[in-house]
């Protein structure tokens, strides 16, 4: 069978995804800039065709606690939102954390704080890498740069989120979500049926049969001692992780003497800003950390030995530039070029920013 | 014949439902979490829903359901349970699901989604304990408190100016054309015990029907002893004297 290549927006490119991945069930919340993700699905009705649930909830709370009871079941399930929505689900999500269960949110950034615009913005970062709701937790985060990363990311991120039992986050910026490019959807995979369930998740509540104890979804646990180990627990789990997932793209960066540092759809301005320098033959490289959480410092640390300095390019005020910081421990100048309240950088910006604040 | 003639194993009459397990519960002395936990526990028995009950525990003196009643749970956030259960009875729709949840779970913070769960006429039962006060916590006010009644937030009474009514929510859950069953019901005495357990019991079977018809939901008007500062005895009575004029016990709506 050829290749079936569609223009597609990312949010209808992401929706097409997850009914292929064999997600079992959609639960959200209409906000732009992903509103058509949910339009998408409704559309396709799967739930004749695959049997995937779709629902809209009364509020991205409801569709959070939604996304953690189906996940309690075992099931593959998702939601998606947009900043302040994802502001809301932060209490789900840290209980999704504390009962160690798998599940995918999809974050399609738009500019805050407050209720902000409707523009694209990579100002979640930290929110969602550093843990936006309360208690020590992390979650898996993937920043996709392209409409084909979008459907790509939904599988992997289930597939992540059921190999480590944890949240993954498809952290995306509005431009990617609205914008329309070619992609190859993937095939579609059957949806896994219940015993299958019952024998790769043990622990899930989907009924007690007699040969086991009752499974109980809980991150409740009132004695200290017991709750410290769950605790070291979800830590060794991140530091697994850690050692395991960290994904990232390089371009150019053999020979570079300065890097640019971006995700999600500014990594692609700065692709092109790569391209224009080095037709002027400055040796400009660029790494996309396509993993958030687990963050590729050892890759940057690497390059921190070999670069004259490092700009890193985002849609915020400067949040992961501290990470990068955090891994070149003071060896090169790093600093921070980005623009907020939904503005995208041109890659002559991004350039002129370079020579302004690196090269000098 | 002595008392010791009669107790014997042969004759006993009553027993403690196999799925109420023997834990000690931490509930107070005369509060009545306990006596509904065994009703749930015997008409999921007498159902034969032991594999197919989810039960969904709030935050509240009853977030630790799941310990006592030995099937699949999930401990949801405070107010969220209708949330859960929605999506728990749409991806296994032939599973009982059903939350438990009491008046500040349900009418202050998951006004929201316990209001859209019954509206959306989803397939799951809620039995929802009414004791007027927050008891987990200390006894705070909860939207159920009743006018001029003392908590820990309202030392001098609830005054209405302050803030604002009791709460009937069943009266507003029974308006939803999502809702077929609404039902108001208490524990005090053996008669009203197994008039509760006939409402949980058809609350039940009605989510195991397959077609969509709405929702159930029974309340429990219940005494919280320790919260009202009495002995269970003396917090019986004041129920009757005074809860059943603002929650009047029996159906709001049987469909």
């Amino acid at each position: 069978m050829s290749e079936e290549v569609r223009l597609m927006k990312g949010n209808e490119a992401l929706a097409e995804a997850a009914i292929r991945c064999g997600c079992d069930g959609y639960f959200g919340y209409p906000i732009t800039p992903q509103s058509e993700v949910m339009e998408t699905l409704m559309k396709l009705k799967p739930w004749e065709t695959t049997g995937m649930v779709v629902l809209q909830a009364e509020s991205e709370v409801a569709s959070i606690n939604m996304v953690y009871a189906g996940a309690g079941c075992g099931k593959r399930v998702m939601t998606s939102t947009s900043s302040p929505g994802f502001s809301l689900m932060q209490e789900g999500v840290s209980y999704i954390a504390g009962a160690d269960l798998p599940a995918l949110v999809v974050n399609v950034m738009r500019g805050g704080p407050g209720l902000g615009t409707i523009q694209p913005s990579q100002a979640d970062y930290f929110q969602t890498v550093k843990g936006g709701g309360h208690g020590d937790y992390k979650q898996i985060t993937l920043a996709p740069k392209s409409v084909q990363e979008m459907a790509d990311f939904v599988g992997l991120g289930f597939d992540l989120a059921f190999k480590y039992n944890i949240l993954t986050v498809i952290l995306a910026d509005g431009l990617i979500g609205q914008m329309m490019e070619k992609v190859v959807l993937p095939p579609y995979q059957k949806r896994r049926t219940e015993e299958q369930i019952r024998k790769e998740c043990p622990w899930a509540s989907l009924g007690r049969t007699p040969d086991r104890e009752p499974n109980v979804i809980t991150s409740l646990e009132l004695e200290p001692e017991p709750m410290e180990r769950r605790n070291i627990a979800l830590q060794a789990k991140y530091a697994e992780i850690e050692k395991n997932e960290v994904r990232f793209e390089e371009i150019m960066t053999s020979d570079a003497e300065y890097l640019l540092v971006a995700f999600g759809s500014a990594a692609r301005i700065c692709q092109k800003a790569v391209e224009v320098a080095r037709a002027k033959g400055m040796k400009v490289g660029l790494l996309r950390p396509i993993t958030l959480f687990p963050f590729p410092y050892g890759k940057i640390k690497e390059l921190g030995n070999q670069v004259k300095g490092i700009l890193s390019v985002e849609y915020n005020a400067g949040q992961m530039v501290e990470d990068i910081r955090l891994a070149i421990e003071g060896k090169v100048p790093v600093e921070h070029f980005g623009r907020t309240g939904g503005i995208v950088p041109t890659p002559g910006e991004v350039l002129d920013a370079l020579k302004d604040k690196i090269i000098k | 014949m002595t008392t010791n003639d009669i107790m014997k194993p042969e004759n006993l009459v009553y027993k403690k439902p196999k799925l109420l397990n023997d834990k000690t519960m931490h509930y107070c002395p005369g509060c009545s979490h306990g006596v509904v936990h065994k009703l749930i526990a015997e008409v999921i028995e007498e159902l034969g829903l032991e594999d197919k009950a989810i039960g969904i525990s709030p935050v509240g003196c009853a977030v630790f359901a799941y310990k006592y009643i030995d099937i699949d749970w999930q401990e949801a956030a405070h107010g969220r349970a209708p949330a859960m259960a929605t999506a728990i009875k749409r991806l296994l729709p032939d599973r009982l699901v059903f939350t438990y949840q009491g008046d500040g779970d349900l009418a202050a913070i998951g006004t929201a989604e316990t209001i859209h769960a019954c509206n959306r006429g989803e397939n799951i039962a809620v039995i929802f304990i009414n004791n007027a006060i927050y008891g987990m916590t200390g006894g705070q006010m909860a939207p159920t408190t009743l006018e001029g009644m003392k908590t820990s937030t309202c030392p001098y009474g609830r005054d209405v100016t302050l803030n604002g009514y009791h709460l009937p929510i069943s009266n507003l859950i029974a308006q939803l054309e999502g809702t077929r069953y609404v039902t108001r019901q208490s524990v005090h005495t053996a008669a009203a015990v197994r008039k509760a357990k006939a409402a949980i019991k058809k609350a039940f079977m009605n989510c195991m029907e397959p077609e969509k018809k709405g929702a159930s939901f029974v309340e429990i008007v219940s005494t919280c002893n320790s919260g009202w500062k009495m002995s269970p005895a003396d917090a019986n009575v004041w129920m009757t004297e005074n809860m059943f004029k603002a929650y009047p016990i029996g159906d709001l709506k049987n469909s």
